[in-house]
């Protein structure tokens, strides 16, 4: 392969060295992996980022430092900022780069294509290219879970959902926990309120303060970050759910269980395809089958036959018996949206723009 | 709406108000003095990163409030040696202190990220509390009873001291002021600190009432909400309580609107989120109306004194 | 006179600026910020010097990142030339990242209703209505300020946060793509959109030279004008600006046109640009940082040209520092504020002399 240090690049100089010819590594296999992390914020956001940082860990705790060494990048504005960086790390020799929000994409796929040899890994995305991968993950499975539980225990039959902004991932999120709780206790709505940023704690909170004023008694959160729960913690109601990682810490007695992210086996997959030189462009979205979407440990309150309702839904979506989005679903202004014995299928997912029965948005 | 809900949502507006209604406070009293600290936001994080560095290490939380107040005023000095010692331009070294209380916050601040704070929960017993219409008056954290206080206190000191009235004399004519004697540049060093530590304290809120944790940029620019309330509140005590609590409502109505479902939504958010700084612009244009073309502000705002020494 | 100066050092008016300082005192706090910086890191366990050396010199030494600084600094170029003139006027402008965004809102607008249309004439439309949708939006607080005497520091501060909420009403609605999936951008630009490259084989585009040349045209405007003169005069001294003719209403629009209509044109080159489709997360902060570069660039264009460089390498610095030694984000804005200060507190240096007074008793008020 070829190393590129800073000094052959500036023999190469300015404009030439944009050219495709300086790849990084070669179709071949290669002996030591350099992997590169784009993130939108800190690792320690107990959120979104910790979960990625958590799977670079993961990878490289898996496949051993004489295998691979990873750069991280924090704070990346999702822009021409990013565009910037991809280069800097391709150009540094990084030998795939994971670019880990969906904002990235027009960027990736510009630097793509000027570095047809480094692949690139686009998480939450929606296109593909020769060098470029996309993953996700299939929260709306771990949603299907909670809102079990969120169904079975809640005494006043409101649960809520507090979301960032009203985009395709987001709505299906919220109709995953709809149907799932009602499945359980026709009886219960879902009310949301979308805080219309990605990161706001105090409005995140203030939103959990007005659900839980407003007979809401567990709450779950499509956003970063620990705020929600610790009004349910203050507030005593029953309780609410961790989002990408275990938050416990922050609500010992309201963290009844939470979706965990966990990236790190698809890490090591792709690193692994390009030691062994069999990288390929492709779409990965695993869910809890894989062991991608994973439900951390159940609060001691839960009762047990709650968790084995939990335990069941999760098994069951595991073994593909059962589709969170199984028809017959109607929407919240009653028409039949999915036909018993149908589904939505991950084609269809992306297009969603209505809200199951019983959420009030 | 039940007198519950009602009771309920303004114990959750004071909280959101009380931030901006501290840093507001602060900030009203440098700009009395005819000095424009664009840094709010920036010592707001300060003092929101010292305190809960504070009551993580110490677990007292009158320790991290006053140290929080402390960090900020020693940053606002900073602004005061530049602005007025050295004649620099306000509004450049607002900004740069912004950029420095960010940056210093989240490099401070990573070791404190991913824990629990404990909250400074209310002074009275709590069978005060417990029925929601005692609630109203004995269900809030410390820092929004001192916050009330701050409001009389600073109203008292404007308008019936001596020494309040040199701090607006400096304001509205520095050179006036500085040829009766009145030590213009001293004031205002003093103004800039009262500035920075209760920007500090309203940082302090974040982790200590609104949600206790540490995690970057947390204040969110409730900082650039603070600015506008002084102006929105035309430079008087009252005023800016009264603003406070209207822009801590725009805040939280609509998140109530929005769990209150079925649809119900006030205006579209965007124009919901946009309404502080519009009723700002509003109130700037009625006010100069009403006086026939004056403004309400500090004569000196933003501008170097420069004795013709 | 202030005391705590004048004990052992006092500081004495010059009679005209200090030209030397003021070429002298930039140069200084950006050296000042490498030895201070360096020495702070250190102190704090991170690789100092390393720091320094990623920050402020590898994006110089190494060719391939000066694409990348053209591309960052060219924005911050031409909107920090605009607010130079209108500073030097005593216009207080704050807002050019209201008028940056109203701007590419605007240019946006005319590339979403010639989507179906092709010809040279459509880019050129873009940019004249980015231009115009920025002095629209700079003309409020101008009017304000010339009818009501409001005080525009603070009407465009407020008008910033305005116009991110209606960037995000409109890409979050009615501009929001079909194709997207759902997710909150317009359609990516056609080609008779974009800005074309200028230097084949990299990513510079037309924004570059477009901000070069803005610096040199108004750096003569201003400074070989009567325009430029009235500008100066109007700003020193508003008294002498009556008494010599020059309307001080007349000063106020102009500053805030020319300062507005540049951000403008910042925001729709960068959309049609690096952005290529307006996104909520087009606001980058760009307008503020300019303010910045405005004063280390000493309120001439062509000072505002060479600091733009000198911030843009920071930034594109901080994310190699980021990936080479691991240095926090967050370091970069302290570097950044410290070069501000530093400057700032240079700039009593250009009107002041510093004397040594030897036991000397602090002098009386004048």
């Amino acid at each position: 392969m070829t190393v590129l240090n800073r000094r052959t690049l500036i023999k190469i100089g300015g404009a030439a060295a944009a050219l495709p010819l300086l790849g990084g590594a070669a179709f071949a296999q290669v002996d030591k992996v350099k992997a590169a992390f784009v993130l939108i914020g800190t690792p320690d956001d107990n959120g979104w980022n910790f979960g990625h940082d958590t799977g670079r860990k993961f990878m490289l705790d898996k496949l051993g430092a004489d295998k691979v060494e990873t750069t991280v990048v924090t704070n990346v504005a999702e822009g021409p900022d990013s565009e910037r960086v991809f280069r800097e790390l391709a150009q540094q020799g990084h030998h795939i780069i994971f670019a880990t929000s969906f904002g990235y994409g027009d960027y990736v796929h510009k630097v793509a294509k000027q570095f047809p040899d480094v692949k690139f890994e686009w998480a939450t995305g929606n296109a593909t290219g020769p060098n470029v991968s996309i993953y996700n993950a299939k929260f709306h499975e771990g949603r299907a879970v909670v809102g079990t539980i969120a169904g079975l225990m809640t005494k006043t039959n409101t649960i809520a959902y507090i979301g960032s902004f009203p985009i395709p991932e987001v709505r299906m999120g919220i109709n995953a926990y709809a149907i799932a709780a009602r499945k359980v206790n026709p009886a219960v709505k879902v009310k949301v309120v979308y805080v219309d940023s990605w990161f706001d704690p105090a409005k995140e909170a203030d939103a959990a303060r007005a659900l839980i004023d407003q007979g809401v008694d567990v709450i779950t959160q499509h956003t970063d970050g620990p705020a929600a729960l610790q009004v349910a913690e203050e507030r005593g109601i029953v309780g609410g759910f961790g989002q990408g990682a275990d938050m416990s810490a922050f609500a010992p007695k309201s963290h009844l269980t939470s979706i965990i992210d966990v990236w790190g086996p698809h890490y090591v997959e792709a690193v692994q395809a390009v030691l062994d030189g069999t990288w390929k462009e492709g779409a990965s979205w695993p869910g809890i089958a894989a062991g991608e979407v994973v439900i951390g440990p159940y609060n001691e309150k839960i009762p047990a036959e709650v968790v084995a309702k939990a335990e069941e839904v999760k098994n069951a979506i595991a073994a593909g018996t059962l589709h969170p989005f199984a028809g017959p679903i109607n929407d919240n202004a009653g028409a039949e949206r999915v036909a018993a014995g149908d589904v939505i299928d991950d084609g269809e997912f992306w297009a969603v723009d209505w809200y199951a029965e019983g959420v009030e948005a | 709406m039940t007198l519950d809900l009602a009771i309920a949502i303004i114990i959750t507006l004071v909280g959101a108000s009380t931030p901006i209604l501290l840093a507001a406070l602060g900030e009203l009293v440098v700009e009395k003095s005819g000095v424009l600290n664009l840094g709010v936001e920036g010592m707001m994080l300060i003092g929101a990163v010292v305190t809960v560095a504070v009551v993580l290490v110490t677990g007292n939380h009158w320790l991290a409030i006053l140290c929080a107040a402390l960090a900020s005023a020693a940053a606002a000095l900073i602004f005061g040696f530049l602005t007025l010692s050295l004649s620099a331009n306000q509004v450049a070294t607002g900004l740069a202190l912004t950029i420095l209380g960010t940056g210093f916050s989240a490099l401070f601040g990573q070791p404190y990220t991913g824990k629990a704070v404990p909250l400074l929960r209310s002074p009275f017993p709590p069978e005060l509390a417990a029925d929601p219409l005692w609630r109203v008056l004995f269900g809030y954290s410390p820092l929004v009873y001192f916050s009330l206080i701050m409001v009389f206190v600073i109203w008292w000191f404007l308008k019936k001291t001596r020494a309040g009235l040199i701090l607006r004399a400096v304001g509205e004519n520095d050179l006036s002021a500085h040829s009766i004697g009145y030590p213009v540049i001293g004031v205002r060093y003093l103004a800039v600190a009262f500035g920075g530590a209760m920007a500090g304290i309203a940082g302090s809120c974040f982790p200590l009432i609104l949600t206790p944790q540490w995690v970057e940029r947390l204040t969110t620019g409730r900082g650039w909400i603070a600015l506008a309330l002084v102006v929105f509140a035309a430079w008087r005590p009252f005023r800016l309580l009264g603003g406070a609590y209207l822009f801590g409502l725009v805040m939280t109505l609509e998140v109530y609107a929005k769990a209150a479902g079925g649809g119900f939504r006030i205006l579209p958010s965007e124009l919901w989120a946009a309404l502080p700084y519009l009723a700002t612009i509003l109130v700037l244009v009625l006010i100069s109306m009403r006086r026939g073309g004056s403004s309400s502000a500090p004569a000196c705002l933003g501008k170097p004194f420069l004795p013709a020494s | 006179m202030r005391r705590g100066v004048s004990l052992q050092l006092r500081l004495e008016k010059r009679a005209a600026p200090s030209r030397f300082m003021l070429y002298a005192t930039p140069v200084a706090a950006v050296l000042i910020t490498m030895v201070l910086g360096a020495l702070i890191f250190t102190l704090l366990g991170y690789d100092g010097l390393g720091a320094v050396r990623e920050i402020f010199f590898t994006p110089l030494t190494n060719p391939y990142k000066w694409q990348d600084l053209a591309v960052k600094a060219s924005p911050l170029v031409i909107i920090a030339v605009g607010l130079a003139v209108s500073y030097r006027a005593n216009v207080w402008n704050i807002g050019a990242e209201g008028q940056y965004i109203v701007g590419g809102i605007a240019g946006t607008g005319v590339a979403l209703l010639t989507y179906d249309m092709t010809g040279p004439w459509i880019l050129p439309l873009m940019l004249l209505a980015g231009i115009a949708g920025g002095m629209a939006y700079a003309a409020i607080p101008a009017f304000l300020r010339t009818q009501y005497k409001v005080n525009e520091i603070l009407t465009t501060l407020m008008l910033t946060y305005v116009s991110v909420q209606l960037l995000n009403y409109l890409v979050f609605g009615p501009w929001k793509s079909p194709t997207s999936m759902g997710q909150p951008q317009t359609v990516l630009f056609s080609a008779d959109q974009s800005l074309p490259y200028v230097i084949p084989g990299t990513i510079v585009q037309l924004g570059t030279p477009i901000a070069i040349l803005i610096a040199v045209l108004v750096w003569f405007v201003m400074s070989r004008s009567v325009f430029g003169f009235s500008v100066r005069v109007v700003g020193a001294s508003p008294a002498a600006a009556r008494y010599g003719g020059f309307s001080a209403h007349r000063t106020v629009w102009m500053a805030l046109l020319v300062s507005g209509g540049l951000a403008g044109l910042a925001g729709i080159l960068e959309a049609a640009g690096p952005f290529g489709r307006l996104v909520p997360q087009f606001p980058t902060n760009y307008g503020f940082t300019a303010i910045i570069v405005a004063f280390l660039g000493r309120l001439n264009p062509l000072g505002a040209l060479l600091a733009g460089i000198v911030l843009a390498i920071t930034f594109v610095g901080g994310e190699v520092a980021q990936t080479t030694i691991a240095l926090p984000f967050a370091a970069v804005g302290i570097f950044q504020a410290m070069m501000l200060f530093l400057l700032l507190a240079g700039d009593v240096l250009v009107r002041y002399r510093v004397r040594r007074v030897a036991n000397e008793p602090a002098r009386a008020p004048a």
